[in-house]
């Protein structure tokens, strides 16, 4: 698979040519909603002339459809926005644009990105880059699958409960979720404000790591994002204290995941690091603190798209409330709908201290919890999901199996800390299998350089 | 309506929410305009306020000093730690469908307000406590449909919440033009009430005298004058006590003041309340202050209204006059000044002219809508005032002259030159003119009374004097020259 290096003082034009080329080929995949092609060959040319420099001068990319951007509209998969032209780019978008990159088209997701497969876009499916009959993972499937069919070298995606890194698990590629608040928000479709992440895939830790450090920083636009802390380390790292997640490594996990998992383990040992088991209690407990508080947010956040200033608005309607009613009942899916449902609910009165401050504390508790273990840790390493993707439709009938796919990555979520998913082989059916590695607040470039280190090996 | 001896059956129990406007150059949470008077719709909008996908709030600095201002005014305590929540509902004038405000944590706390009455006493009226919150757009309806001008969305608020203090029309009266001042003195407001800078919801209920819980409340919102706040007060308490009266029970609900009918109409019951659903935004981190931020903040408020009534005692002004004086700031700020550059009877003089000024300047129902302001100059009016003190104007001369100065820029001496007002103080001029009356066989009647010792028709000769002297001549002097020759008289 191509790296970034490979794009960099070559002609920009043929580059973004290639990609879309390959893009269009891989229409099947639907990984893609729409291509931002003459934007792009404009940039290139730009490129190619001198006047737009920088570290990913010529480097084409795809952003999630719900990052705003020019050249196509943000549909964030959804009928709501499925006309919306942003008028401004998002802080990310511009930050890598300021470095010469060229976005080449807008991936598909879950609408919203409430999912984990991406089968929930509004506009089908993506499959995965592996298997075409099995899912490609959710919400950043799009961004995943682009990458993993190496269209592009890298692709931007959100992180709210492990939407870049179990995609990336299921897709066999890097996927970053950095600690909360590395990257601007500002300019992408709102989620859950208190875990929402900006993060990327990438062939190679390394092009990860780079593309990482572009992105973030402190954006004034953007009140929760860090002071500037993310500097690449290039020192060695030795003897590192590992914690493999007991939790994780259950029966109820797929043999294959634990088998990898622990061949990954048995790799950082013979690179002179200490692994031992260790107990994150609260995890069992997570899905359903991120299942309160996650749907709380998300459905104050969307509750903007109402069908009065833009986005879809129904017909023939006789009332306000019928305006609301009918346009929010046509612009959002199922799962948008079931989601906002439960956050309204744990959001009511009488209902707001037994679930969501009930949550907010069981997060404290939690919090805590990863805080000791990295008073005596440096890394965790789990599994990213339970099981390889699994096929097309198997759990669309099931939301309680669906969010199931979620109970690794949350964790990292709810405690605002920095994960990785990385690559760690395949199945006996060549579905790919990844590992999570997870660190204190910003200790993010300790994970690439771990991570960096393992990739040779 | 009930009769007066119904009513004092009854206590009237009132409690007021405030909503001020920061004075800031930008919005609460965004760089759009904070100015949206007289603007054409949706021109002080931006993504921000217009609620776009992926817009993020960015906390304006400005309203939070603003907030610390206020809090001093306010006697308040200032929250080292405040967070901001969002309160939901759906209307086409709130562009993220919940209003970003401060519901669990205000950034000041606890506080009160001495109110002056008339009477020359003041009300307390204790707070609970002052919130931040943006302000929603605003909605206009034309029959089958409405438009939503969205320039006032965002824009910065407190709330100000008192106890239910309050116990008569006339003290939620005092309390709404206290706050008005406070809050306009510290440089919380601009205080343009005909743009709804304060808006006053007021809580009313009444309960039989002695009984031991508040009756039923109902709530008059958006009040925009202090007369409608004491109007409103008063129609509450005689609608409440007289529903009481017939053996029915006050509703708990919302009502409009309908200030052409000048009555209360209901808008929406307890029963239709909506469930806000408040939740903490997490995309403002909590406002962390210390208390040397707080104090240097607090350093800047200017005089508040209290400093002026202790500094003016000896003015011996009665609190109507006081109050009046002290609805601005600038005229307070000028009478100060006066103060402190002449004495008592000068800024007494002075003070009681610009309140004419400023009454010449009010000229409709805006009374008490716009922050009055005199033009005219603290020189111009010590030279004024000089004049009547050196006698060269007489008082009513000098309202004549002041009624110029208002219209033009004219110095007082010019104006009253012009207007041929100068009072003729020299002795020899005057005392020709007393010869001259004097040897008038009109006067030989007085003149004679006045020499068997009847001093009253002195005033009788003053006055053809003054008449001889086309109104010019300093009437004491007068007098005092008549008595002279009277006596140069007697001797010969």
């Amino acid at each position: 698979m191509s790296t970034i290096s490979d794009f960099l003082n070559k002609n920009a034009r043929q580059s973004v040519q290639d990609a879309i080329a390959k893009a269009k080929d891989n229409d099947s995949y639907h990984a893609l909603l729409s291509l931002t092609e003459e934007r792009a060959l404009e940039r290139a040319d730009a490129v190619d002339r001198g006047e737009i420099t920088g570290k990913l001068a010529g480097v084409p990319f795809v952003v999630k459809d719900n990052f705003l951007a020019y050249g196509a509209p943000t549909t964030a998969a959804s009928t709501m926005l499925e006309t919306f032209n942003a008028p401004l780019q998002a802080t990310a978008v511009e930050r890598l644009e300021a470095e010469g990159a060229i976005c080449i088209g807008k991936a598909n997701l879950d609408a919203f990105a409430h999912g984990g497969s991406t089968e929930n876009s509004a506009f089908g499916p993506t499959k995965n880059a592996v298997d075409p009959t099995r899912v490609a993972g959710g919400s950043s499937g799009g961004s995943a699958v682009v990458t993993a069919l190496d269209i592009v070298p890298f692709a931007l995606g959100s992180d709210t409960g492990g939407s870049i890194r179990q995609p990336a698990s299921f897709n066999g590629v890097v996927g970053v979720k950095p600690t909360y608040g590395t990257v601007s928000r500002y300019g992408v479709v709102a989620m859950a404000s208190s875990t929402d992440t900006i993060g990327t895939f990438a062939t190679t830790v390394t092009d990860a790591e780079l593309v990482m450090s572009i992105m973030a920083g402190q954006d004034p636009k953007d009140m929760t994002t860090l002071p500037d802390f993310f500097t690449a380390t290039t020192d060695a790292l030795v003897g590192l204290k590992i914690g493999l997640v007991k939790e994780c490594m259950t029966d109820d996990v797929d043999v294959e995941v634990r088998a990898r998992t622990n061949e990954y383990v048995e790799k950082l040992k013979s690179a002179g690091h200490k692994v031992e088991e260790v107990s994150l209690s609260m995890l069992p407990h997570s899905l359903a603190m991120y299942y309160v508080i996650v749907p709380a947010e998300l459905s104050s956040n969307l509750a903007r798209y109402d069908g009065i200033r833009y986005g879809h608005r129904a017909q023939g309607v006789q009332t306000l409330a019928e305006l609301y009613g009918k346009s929010r009942d046509e612009g959002f899916v199922t799962e948008n709908k079931r989601r906002i449902m439960i956050g309204s609910y744990v959001l009511s009165s009488g209902f707001f201290d037994a679930y969501y401050l009930q949550a907010q504390k069981a997060r404290t508790l939690l919090i805590n919890e990863f805080n000791t273990l990295f008073s005596h840790y440096d890394v965790l390493i789990s599994p990213v999901a339970p099981t390889p993707a699994f096929l097309l439709g198997e759990n669309t009938s099931d939301p309680i199996k669906m969010y199931l796919a979620d109970m690794m990555t949350v964790p990292a979520s709810l405690a605002g800390i920095p994960a990785l998913s990385v690559p760690a082989g395949t199945n006996g059916a060549g579905l790919p299998i990844g590992v999570q590695l997870m660190g204190a607040r910003r200790s993010d470039a300790t994970l690439f350089a771990l991570a960096r280190s393992m990739e040779a090996k | 309506m009930a009769t007066t001896e119904t009513l004092s059956k009854y206590d009237i129990t009132i409690g007021i929410e405030c909503h001020v406007q920061l004075a800031t150059t930008t919005k609460l949470f965004s760089g759009a305009d904070n100015d949206a008077r007289d603007k054409a719709p949706n021109t002080v909008v931006n993504p921000i306020d217009f609620g776009l996908p992926g817009m993020l709030p960015v906390l304006n600095r400005e309203a939070v000093n603003l907030a610390i201002k206020a809090g001093k005014a306010l006697n308040s305590d200032i929250a080292r730690v405040s967070r901001f929540d969002r309160k939901h509902y759906f209307y086409p004038d709130l562009p993220k469908g919940y209003q970003t405000t401060q519901m669990y944590n205000p950034i000041i706390v606890g506080g009160y307000v001495d109110a002056p009455l008339e009477d020359g006493t003041t009300v307390r009226v204790r707070l609970h406590h002052a919130h931040m919150e943006e302000d929603a757009g605003k909605l206009t309806h034309f029959g089958d449909y409405s438009l939503v001008d969205l320039n006032r969305a965002g824009t910065p608020l407190i709330e100000i919440v008192s106890e239910p203090d309050i116990h008569s029309p006339a003290e939620a009266k005092a309390y709404a033009t206290e706050l008005y001042r406070l809050m306009t003195y510290a440089g919380v407001t601009l205080g343009d009430l005909y743009h709804g800078n304060m808006r006053f919801d007021v809580n009313v209920s009444v309960a039989l005298k002695g009984a031991k819980e508040l009756g039923t409340r109902a709530e008059v919102k958006n009040l925009n004058s202090f007369k409608s706040v004491e109007r409103a007060a008063e129609y509450e308490f005689n609608r409440q006590v007289e529903r009481l009266e017939k053996g029915e029970r006050v509703v708990q609900e919302t009502r409009g003041w309908d200030d052409a009918k000048q009555k209360t109409t209901s808008q929406r019951s307890k029963e239709d309340a909506q469930d806000y659903r408040y939740m903490p935004d997490a995309d403002i981190p909590p406002i962390v202050l210390t208390e040397q931020e707080i104090t240097e903040i607090q350093a800047t408020v200017p005089n508040l209204p209290a400093f002026y009534r202790e500094a003016w005692k000896g003015l011996g002004f009665d609190e109507t006059v006081m109050n009046a004086l002290l609805i601005s700031q600038k005229t307070a700020e000028s009478v100060q000044r006066i103060l402190e550059q002449s004495d008592d009877e000068t800024a007494r003089r002075i003070a009681l002219w610009m309140l004419m000024a400023m009454n010449e300047d009010a000229h409709d129902e805006t009374t008490d809508m716009q922050q009055p302001d005199v033009k005219i100059s603290d020189e111009q009016f010590l030279a004024l005032s000089e004049m009547v003190a050196k006698n060269e104007l007489s008082s009513t001369a000098a309202k004549d002259v002041l009624g110029e100065m208002l219209q033009s820029n004219d110095n007082p001496r010019t104006i009253a030159e012009r207007k041929n007002l100068i009072q003729v103080s020299d002795e020899g001029a005057i005392a020709s003119i007393v010869d001259d009356v004097l040897a008038d066989p009109a006067s030989a009647q007085a003149v004679k009374d006045l020499k068997d010792g009847n001093d009253k028709v002195i005033g009788f000769l003053v006055g053809q004097v003054m008449k001889k002297s086309q109104g010019k001549a300093n009437p004491a002097l007068a007098q005092v020259l008549i008595k002279k020759a009277i006596a140069r008289d007697a001797k010969h």
